[in-house]
């Protein structure tokens, strides 16, 4: 059903810390590893090995540059997957069904076999978090690892997203964002979480966190003009040094 | 974003046909027998299918396509479909009933007219709906939709109705769509995402720190996205194409109308004020998507 539920029991989501992501790709590709083996179908690619790769991503890393009015630009890498809006427009824009948000997790799942691909889901979401699989024509997006974080085969320490479990720089967070207890809840409090593009009225359940201040070194005056200056010698090489000297 | 030929070709046929269906539902005069009946309601209905199809093979999955009548209650683009097919089901009664007895049921007739201006309010509000897209998420959007079903479903109608002279509520309807279209031209041109206060700024939530600028795309290459959303290649001639849009959606059809009207020519030449609009319509939807921003650009270098 598409329509949205009112309020969902949990409201899982993430917490990306933008002050320690390093940009190394590490979550986008254990993202695409787990989700082509694990999922209903691959997670696809098309000519994979040729001159035009292209292919469906859950996760994707951008990175920007922002200057600040008075100090130099600082780099930020960006990761962006599904944020598991409260008011997600993808799921209500879904003819099918297929598209819906679980009440009793706020997951935003697609059934692939009700899905007829027909892309509106994608146009209805700013953050660019669907993408169609290029092989399946379904439309593919981020899990949350549905098929990772209740899988009680799995080691309890494998069950969170898998972009959370491979991050070297701890930069991922997977929590309940309803619990004001949790571990996520915490670090948005303690650090301002930021909510993306508050203005489409997504009301989107991920977080990021602001970089930290830069501690920046004061401003250095302008470098005069010297020559490298020698030691004085003495003895015979005084009297040569002074005696050169005199010859202008 | 990106303009798919088939949902350009979909909306422009199925809203002259369902505009047919509207007009010949509410007693639209057509001179002579079952067998002219039969011809306009065929195109009618045809041009109404005919955008109908179109647009489900654009589907990934077609075979699925039953599925999308489902989610009447939150998606236009399920109310659509239903609304297409109600319309065409009580049309086609219409036009049996029409063709065998020679009447026109007038509460039948009316149903169906109901019929086709829901389908075409709810084809707009699919791209009227989008938050996401500036230039569509605007009440201007569905009236432009109508404005254009009506006045192209009543040329096509005009030039297969088989009446001596065509009247002037063709210039009055062509005039009426453009000038409706002109002011969402308008509306355009000032709305773009800054408008709907998003920026690189708001998408990152960066803001705080200064101006923000893309450094590096996720991947080289292109993907989904870019090729669907960051599409760009389709406004390389959008003045050209909005000059022949306006040529022949607009002032060859006026013209044509005026001079039929003057000359009291018959209404079958209104074929081709009704062709020349249909070929300006493709380019003026055309340029409904490609000049259309998505939010999403906003995360691959667009300002």
């Amino acid at each position: 059903m598409t329509s949205l539920p009112a309020s969902t029991d949990k409201r899982l989501g993430l917490v990306i810390d933008l002050d320690t992501c390093v940009g190394c790709h590490a979550c986008a590709v254990n993202c695409k590893e787990w989700n082509t083996g694990a999922g209903a179908s691959p997670l696809s690619d098309a000519d994979a090995y040729g001159a035009d790769v292209s292919g469906a991503w859950l996760n994707r890393i951008h990175t920007f540059e922002v200057t600040p009015a008075d100090a130099p630009a600082q780099i930020v890498h960006f990761p962006k997957s599904c944020l598991h809006c409260d008011d997600a427009p993808c799921v209500t824009v879904c003819p099918t069904g297929a598209s819906h948000k679980r009440s009793e997790d706020g997951i935003v799942l697609v059934t692939e076999d009700m899905c007829i691909g027909c892309g509106l889901c994608a146009w209805a979401c700013p953050y660019g978090a669907r993408e169609m699989d290029p092989v399946e024509n379904v439309m593919k997006k981020c899990t949350l690892c549905v098929d990772r974080i209740y899988d009680e085969v799995l080691p309890e320490e494998d069950r969170i997203p898998a972009c959370v479990r491979t991050c070297p720089s701890n930069a991922r967070h997977f929590g309940d964002f309803n619990d004001p207890g949790s571990h996520v809840s915490r670090l948005v409090a303690d650090r301002g979480g930021i909510e993306l593009m508050p203005e489409m009225g997504t009301k989107p359940v991920n977080r990021y966190l602001p970089p930290r201040p830069k501690a920046r070194a004061p401003a250095a005056g302008p470098v005069a003009a010297t020559r490298p200056q020698t030691a004085k010698a003495d003895g015979f090489l005084g009297w040569l040094d002074a005696a050169l000297d005199k010859l202008g | 974003m990106h303009p798919a030929v088939s949902v350009i070709f979909f909306t422009v046929l199925s809203g002259a046909g369902f505009g047919m269906i509207l007009l010949l539902g509410l007693g639209f005069e057509i001179d002579g027998g079952a067998g002219r009946a039969f011809v306009v309601s065929l195109v009618a209905g045809g041009l109404a299918v005919a955008g109908l199809l179109a647009s489900v093979f654009h589907l990934g999955h077609p075979e699925r396509a039953l599925r999308a009548l489902s989610q009447w209650r939150s998606s236009w683009l399920s109310r659509e479909g239903i609304a297409a097919i109600a319309t065409l089901v009580l049309f086609g009664l219409y036009a049996l009933v029409w063709m065998t007895t020679g009447d026109r049921p007038a509460l039948l007739g009316g149903a169906a007219a109901l019929g086709a201006l829901v389908t075409v309010f709810t084809t707009s509000m699919i791209y009227a709906q989008l938050r996401t897209v500036p230039h569509w998420n605007s009440a201007l959007t569905p009236a432009v939709y109508l404005g254009f079903a009506l006045s192209s479903g009543w040329l096509v109608a005009t030039a297969l109705g088989g009446a001596a002279t065509a009247g002037l509520w063709g210039l009055a309807l062509v005039a009426l769509a453009w000038a409706l279209k002109w002011a969402w031209w308008v509306r355009a041109s000032r709305s773009r995402l800054s408008t709907a206060a998003s920026s690189p700024e708001t998408a990152t939530g960066l803001g705080f720190l200064g101006r923000v600028r893309l450094l590096e795309r996720p991947h080289t290459g292109e993907n989904y996205l870019t090729r669907e959303m960051v599409h760009v290649i389709g406004r390389k001639h959008a003045r050209r194409l909005r000059a022949l849009a306006l040529v022949l959606g607009c002032a060859v059809p006026l013209l044509c109308l005026a001079l039929i009207h003057v000359t009291g020519a018959p209404a079958v030449l209104t074929l081709l004020p009704a062709l020349s609009m249909i070929v300006g319509l493709l380019a003026e939807r055309w340029l409904f998507f490609a000049e259309a921003e998505h939010a999403v650009s906003l995360y691959y270098g667009n300002r």
